[in-house]
């Protein structure tokens, strides 16, 4: 039993690397993920990969945002200090909401900046997790799980077939942790 | 992305049932400017309500003609498909502009709108009429530059309209990118002039009802008004055609892009409109105030059915992406926001010529409703003349295949 964690396809072009995905997917071999150093139409609903849920996390984030702004400004106008201002209300809401518009685009703004982060791996002072570091210039790579799919040289096979440059097979997941 | 096969040529046919219900749609609103003129008494708010329908007419139809240059000025790819909706908005505005200035000159020639700047003795310093604020405005405000205004800005409109969709026609028989190089050069000259004359148009057209009170962001508020609500007519347009059978190329896609369109516009609507009232509200000086002061005292109910209608409503349903690309939801927000804005013009135009004796009757929708049937007649009409698609524009196979 060797100790191959992943199997990696490096296309150098989209094209054959969606005919891989295809080919791959003919013979149920699940793709663990794929990298590609651009966007490519149409990849998420080959992969079947879900939507993603960063839009319901920004509405939360700038409902988060107008809710901390109008309890401040309520504590500060009305319970802390009232000030007579043009004989208005203490609460004129009028005047309030281009300061709470701001707030809530802040606050989802850095909320979203954070999910980012979060789900990515990405804070400061932490390894990126890279599988292939081609992947980020221009090579197109579809990795395997080759401790799930156990058929490696049919994998192989099915890569170089599609038109795969290259077939690594790597004994850790990401190569960056060095 | 597959091959596709639609019908190329497919051609609206103007018959049936859009036909009858349009055409009986004008005759209710004969039947309601016939009663509007029935009795003395009514004349101010029949014609208040004229002037609000056909301006509004005039703004959907040419917001249409802006929307064609918007996309050609972008080189957009995503409405190559369905440009011959807005162009048939656009081949409209001739109508709406005869009309619009009829009603203008016949209420200026009788006394019933714009009175506040236009009524015997206002600039003539020895009369007992006279009016310091309106004499200094008159240079401005007086008639033959007023109609002249009017005539030379929606006259420009109708020629830039007419232009665009006669270029397109043109392409459809040659072929060739001529038809679109000159869309684009003659695009790029009227959103100029259009950008710098909009507002004045909306000066003159609205807020001269009320010629002492005045505000800088007034034109892009109606703007603003105006471009959401003809996003929102398109968008109806669409998913009718789209429901009887025709252009069944418009995909989820298209949809999605204009609920996009509706949902930003209602919040730059909003946007505009916040930073003219909290303007006013903060400084809270009397000249200023007594705008809304006018619509707190006698039309607080439709102040705030504005804002429910042409805020609230947009932003809740068309946030999710989802119900952007449902064609119902779409729908539906699409007619709120065409109600929202009526409600909008309302109390745009109303307070300013009848003031405390408004009404909400027989009057109103019945003149609402002839103007939707005319507007009905004329853009259908106008969309069965052509084929349904622009089959030589040189981004339709992007917006075939549009997707998002």
């Amino acid at each position: 039993m060797n100790n191959i964690k992943y199997i990696l396809g490096s296309f150098g072009d989209p094209d054959e690397m969606m005919h891989g995905i295809e080919k791959l997917q003919e013979n149920n071999i699940k793709i663990h993920d794929v990298y590609t150093p651009m966007p490519i139409h149409g990849i998420e609903a080959k992969l079947g990969v879900k939507r993603s849920r960063l839009d319901i996390a920004a509405f939360f984030f700038g409902i988060t945002g107008t809710c901390t702004m109008l309890s401040f400004v309520f504590y500060a106008a009305v319970l802390d200090w009232p000030v007579n201002i043009g004989g208005k209300p203490h609460f004129a809401l009028p005047d309030f909401i281009p300061i709470t518009f701001e707030l809530t685009i802040l606050f989802c703004a850095f909320g979203l900046v954070g999910s980012y982060y979060a789900s990515t791996h990405l804070f400061p002072g932490r390894a990126p997790r890279v599988m292939d570091l081609r992947a980020t210039d221009d090579r197109f790579i579809i990795a395997v799980d080759a401790k799930q799919n156990t058929e490696h040289n049919k994998i192989d096979d099915l890569l170089k077939e599609a038109g795969a440059l290259e077939v690594k097979h790597n004994e850790r997941k990401y190569i960056s942790y060095e | 992305m597959g091959t596709h096969n639609y019908n190329l040529t497919e051609q609206f046919e103007f018959t049936g049932k859009a036909k009858t219900l349009s055409i009986i749609a004008i005759v209710v609103g004969i039947a309601a400017i016939g009663y509007g003129f029935s009795a003395e008494s009514l004349h101010e708010r029949t014609f208040a309500n004229l002037l609000l329908m056909a301006y509004y007419f005039a703004c959907v139809c040419m917001s249409g003609a802006f929307f064609l240059a918007v996309q050609f000025v972008a080189q957009a790819g995503w409405s190559a498909s369905i440009l011959r909706v807005p162009q048939a908005m656009a081949k409209a505005l001739p109508v709406a502009v005869i009309i619009l200035i009829v009603v203008m000159g016949l209420g200026l020639y009788t006394h019933n709108l714009y009175h506040h700047w236009h009524a015997d003795g206002l600039t003539d310093p020895s009369s007992p009429n006279y009016d310091k604020l309106i004499d200094g405005k008159s240079a401005f405000l007086n008639v033959p530059f007023f109609m002249g205004r009017q005539v030379i800005f929606l006259g420009i409109y109708s020629i830039f309209a007419l232009l665009l969709a006669k270029l397109s026609n043109n392409e459809d028989l040659e072929g060739g990118l001529n038809s679109y190089r000159k869309s684009f050069k003659y695009s790029c000259i009227f959103l100029v002039i259009y950008g710098f004359t909009t507002p004045i148009f909306a000066f003159d057209t609205v807020m001269s009802l009320e010629a002492h009170w005045f505000s800088t962001m007034f034109g892009w508020y109606n703007f603003a008004a105006m471009w959401v609500s003809s996003l929102a007519t398109i968008a109806i347009i669409l998913i009718l055609l789209k429901k009887a059978g025709y252009m069944q190329w418009v995909n989820k896609s298209h949809l999605h892009n204009l609920g996009q369109f509706i949902f930003g516009f209602s919040i730059f609507w909003t946007y505009v409109w916040f930073a003219q009232f909290l303007l006013i509200y903060y400084a809270n000086m009397p000249e200023e105030t007594v705008y809304f002061y006018k619509r707190f005292e006698h039309y607080e109910f439709w102040f705030y059915l504005n804002l429910i209608l042409n805020f609230l409503a947009p932003v809740l349903l068309l946030m999710d992406r989802d119900n952007k690309r449902q064609e119902n939801i779409l729908l539906t927000v699409s007619i709120i926001v065409l109600c929202g804005h009526w409600v909008d013009y309302y109390q745009m135009i109303m307070p300013g010529t009848v003031e405390e004796h408004h009404a909400f009757g027989f009057i109103e929708v019945g003149i609402a409703v002839g103007f939707v049937g005319l507007f009905t007649f004329t853009v259908l009409n106008g969309l069965s003349k052509k084929p349904l698609i622009a089959k030589n524009h040189p981004f339709l196979q992007e917006s075939l295949n549009h997707h998002l």
